[in-house]
């Protein structure tokens, strides 16, 4: 990829960070990083999508140590699950000859799989020895008729952020407006509902969450034409160029693409969360605004409230265990605000909360849910910095990413999984009963009193010494 | 407190429960050089014999004394002291147990007269000590019987002690152990007691009989390890007694008359509370300290505890097993914050008041299927007849008690002590990560583009 297709990216006009005098994402410090890299993030982003041939193009360990590691759910199709790869040899790169074995390995996955479609990832070693995927990737398509596109995100070219945006930028050139959506079946059309179409963006099903929003979007009459990227197909997101609204669910990644859609078919997009009662009300009052169907609006608002009261007598008995609970927020990708919002709908109290993948508007938003005087964790801590933070606030669980489970786990301290590997889905009303059961599983638990307490041989000793 | 449901049908339908005479059969089992004749009828020992040779996959030496229908309505007497005779003139084995059944305890069989006119008799084979205890399969379950056939073992072998109160020089320790614990769980116990420089002296030792080892011997018609009989005179001189599993409170009050060695009860070792117990009083038996090993271990079983509570919390637990260990298994589930929902045993003891439950129904496995398609149970742990439970239910299964014979290495399974129960931690844990109750349905929007693969599209262009 050009130096200059990547500054441009990082210089997303969409992008809070950028309006600010210091403007562009910022780059990673080395010694002090941490994160995925550019890679990553491209992949992420696309994986998802569940009829597709994912090949990752490169030596064995972007793929041979990652694969399969998402908790992204389809239900359907299943190839995504594969994980593929060229699995470059020392002679391979010695020789230039992984242009060629990229060429046979689109017609294996084409072959054995017969995949939608086939997204060709490229990472470091080719980029770095100059193979062209993007030509590959094109006589791939004219010779075995099935579409083939270069997703160019190098582990070098810089952070997991830009890895979403250049995976984004892909599906806005290559993919997105390629295919007209499929009329809506007959069978489906109901008297005096018009069924309206949108996107989702930045959505990956994770444990299969979408499903507890899906039913409600089906029964307002809203067909999600396409997603980038969880539980869709190939053919659903060629269609999303026709979509009345794009939401944008997570929050910076991806956001190139809700700009790009607006400067190219006119399409509104706005930001929302599934996470929490307010904020799937709030997103689909949004979604039914944009649209601006009288009669969608008044549909909505009869399934909020149904749904408002049915979760909140479904919550009564986790709130009373709850209500006061003390909980620290660190966590990356999914919406810091949404949660915070989240967890106070359960009376719960937000102690502090990471905002470093958060922007400027997250902030404010945060700022706005929890008053001025919150403590915001800008910069990636350290685990002994977030340990200490925990006991100096009091905390009773810690909210998190995967990576900082066990570190939590090691301090005795209650933990909730919140990021892409957790197992528990967590959005939509339904998702919030899940939510508040999974906290209450932890910080409950009768095993942090006994991890806690010494060893009754070691606890005679003490009482001794005390003597 | 447990709330104790009696049984209140006529039926019992797959039941939960083994014969009071197996149990005492087993405890015997334990003893080295030994065979059990079971009084009663033919078919009594031949159903237990299947029963232990299916749960250990090894030989078992059962004998019977083949009641037929003279002897059950003249008296049996005879068949008890010619039994008694054939076995002895045949292998002269060091200890005969003789556990009655139902049958014979209804014809009203005088075992102990029997097995004096036996002794009167046969001078000859005086040095084979004699057992036997009253198991009438119509009370109790395995396990009380396991714990009759220790208590009556103790009254008649341990004599009373001139000086009472053991020996406090001496490093020998007695282990008396319940019919909960495997081969597999004995050696983990005396490991745990020689870390602190103890020898174990386990009754009955199970772990060297019935532990699966393959001996030098082709055939043998007795036991071919376990406790020696002479350990029981010298009992008196051990430093201190181990008692595990409530069930053996009588046997345990008996040796304590007897002795006067010092005593340590514990319901069960299973989750670090019950360990750490155990641990400690070695400690303190023992004047050592805590073996690094040992503290090693504990810190790891916290690890897990910790691990593993993502997946066992507010689990909804069913469990079905005799008392003790239906206790134990509680402890350690409703320590980890799961729930135990159901609880059954098939008979009842004072121990079922204390399991963590809000009730302990004393019933079968359509009383366990009831219950927790009523409660919504997310995992049954009980014997390989609860398979099939656990198949209707929908909900995976952790086996323990008896019997196993669905699965290969029950005797060696270790679910005591800190390494034991980190192990049953992980399989249930590993259970319910692969149950996944957590995952919701897939869902299929109405709307969704799933239309024939026309026109796979023209991306070619955008290229």
């Amino acid at each position: 990829m050009k130096q200059k297709d990547i500054a441009e990216l990082l210089n997303e006009p969409a992008c809070e960070h950028n309006t600010k005098a210091k403007s562009g994402c910022t780059r990673p410090t080395p010694g002090g990083a941490s994160g995925g890299c550019c890679f990553d993030g491209a992949q992420i982003a696309l994986l998802p999508v569940a009829d597709v041939a994912h090949i990752v193009h490169g030596s064995i360990a972007c793929a041979g140590n990652a694969w399969d590691n998402r908790g992204s759910k389809s239900s359907g199709a299943k190839i995504y699950k594969l994980g593929l790869t060229t699995d470059l040899s020392e002679q391979d790169v010695i020789m230039g000859r992984g242009e060629k074995r990229l060429f046979h390995s689109i017609k294996q996955a084409i072959d054995s799989q017969a995949p939608a479609a086939v997204f060709v990832y490229n990472t470091c070693i080719p980029a770095l020895i100059g193979d062209d995927i993007e030509a590959i990737c094109k006589a791939a398509t004219e010779k075995w008729g099935t579409p083939v596109v270069p997703v160019d995100a190098a582990g070098f070219y810089g952070t997991k952020n830009l890895g979403n945006r250049i995976a984004g930028e892909a599906m806005v050139k290559y993919v997105i407006g390629t295919r007209e959506p499929d009329p809506v079946a007959e069978h489906l059309e109901r008297p005096g509902v018009t069924v309206h179409d949108i996107s989702l963006i930045g959505e990956y099903n994770i444990a299969g969450e979408l499903w507890h929003v899906t039913p409600l979007f089906d029964e307002l009459g809203i067909r999600v034409l396409g997603s980038l990227s969880g539980d869709t197909r190939f053919r659903e997101v060629q269609t999303m160029h026709r979509s009345e609204v794009n939401m944008m669910v997570c929050a910076k990644a991806l956001i190139n693409v809700a700009r790009k859609l607006k400067d190219q078919y006119g399409t509104p997009w706005f930001e929302g969360s599934f996470y929490g009662v307010r904020d799937m009300s709030q997103a689909l009052r949004d979604i039914a605004a944009l649209i601006g169907d009288d009669d969608l609006t008044a549909r909505t608002e009869a399934l909020i409230a149904r749904e408002e009261a049915r979760v909140h007598e479904a919550l009564k008995p986790w709130r009373s265990r709850l209500s006061g609970k003390r909980a620290l927020l660190y966590t990356g990708g999914v919406k810091a605000w949404s949660i915070v919002s989240a967890l106070q709908d359960l009376g719960m109290e937000v102690v502090a909360t990471s905002t470093r993948k958060s922007t400027e508007d997250d902030k404010a938003k945060i700022r706005e849910l929890m008053g001025e005087n919150t403590r915001m964790l800008d910069e990636s801590q350290g685990a002994r910095a977030l340990i200490d933070m925990v006991h100096e606030t009091n905390t009773d669980v810690l909210i998190a990413g995967g990576r900082n489970m066990y570190t939590a786990l090691k301090a005795r301290l209650p933990f909730l999984h919140i990021n892409q590997e957790r197992e528990h889905p967590y959005a939509g009303y339904e998702g919030m009963i899940t939510f508040a059961r999974q906290l209450a599983q932890t910080i409950e638990s009768p095993i942090w009193e006994a991890v806690r307490r010494p060893a009754p041989w070691n606890a005679a000793v003490a009482a001794a010494a005390a003597e | 407190m447990a709330e104790i449901v009696k049984r209140n049908k006529a039926l019992a339908v797959s039941p939960l429960k083994a014969s009071q005479t197996m149990g005492a059969a087993l405890a015997f089992l334990g003893i080295k050089d030994t065979i059990a004749m079971l009084h009663g009828a033919q078919g009594c020992t031949a159903y237990g014999k299947i029963f232990l040779i299916g749960h250990f996959r090894e030989p078992v030496p059962l004998q019977t004394t083949a009641m037929d229908q003279v002897s059950t309505v003249m008296g049996a007497d005879t068949n008890v002291i010619d039994g008694l005779a054939t076995i002895c003139g045949k292998n002269a084995p060091a200890l005969i147990g003789l556990p009655t059944t139902g049958l014979a305890e209804t014809e009203g069989s005088d075992t102990a007269g029997s097995v004096n006119v036996f002794r009167k008799k046969h001078p000859e084979h005086d040095g084979t000590a004699i057992v036997a205890v009253e198991t009438p399969d119509y009370a109790g379950s395995l396990e009380a019987g396991f714990a009759k056939a220790v208590a009556a073992m103790i009254d008649k072998l341990v004599p009373e002690a001139e000086t009472k109160g053991g020996d406090p020089a001496s490093d020998r320790v007695t282990v008396l152990v319940n019919g909960a614990l495997s081969p597999g769980d004995i050696e983990e116990v005396k490991e745990i007691v020689e870390a602190f420089g103890l020898a174990p002296v386990v009754l009955p030792d199970l772990s060297g009989s019935l532990d699966g080892h393959l001996a030098d011997a082709d055939f043998s018609p007795l036991t071919t390890g376990g406790t020696d009989i002479a350990e029981f005179a010298r009992l008196h001189e051990a430093r201190a007694t181990l008692v595990i599993g409530q069930s053996l409170s009588h046997a345990a009050d008996l040796l304590a008359q007897r002795t006067g060695v010092p005593e340590h009860r514990f319901a069960h070792l299973m989750g670090l509370d019950a360990v750490d117990a155990f641990v400690d009083a070695l400690r303190r038996v023992s004047g050592r300290d805590v073996p690094a090993r040992l503290s090693r271990q504990r810190s790891q079983l916290q690890d897990a505890m910790l691990d593993a509570h993502f997946h066992l919390g507010m689990v909804k637990m069913a469990v079905a097993a005799d008392p003790d260990l239906l206790k134990a298994y509680g402890d350690l589930v409703t320590g980890m914050g799961a729930e135990l929902a159901v609880a059954v045993a098939p008979s009842n003891a004072p121990v079922l008041k204390s399991v963590p439950s809000e009730a302990v129904k004393i019933g079968d496995l359509e009383d366990l299927e009831k219950l927790s398609r009523a409660a919504g149970v997310d995992l049954v742990i009980g014997n390989a007849h609860c398979a099939a439970t656990a198949e209707r239910l929908g909900v995976p299964l952790h086996r323990a008690g008896f019997p196993q014979f669905d699965r290969m290495g029950a005797p060696a399974k270790v679910s005591v002590g800190y390494r034991g129960s980190r192990q049953v931690l992980f399989d249930l844990g590993n259970l319910m990560i692969e149950a996944e109750p957590a995952t919701i349905a897939p869902y299929r929007s109405i709307y969704a583009q799933d239309g024939a693969d026309d026109a796979a599209s023209s991306v070619a262009e955008g290229l």
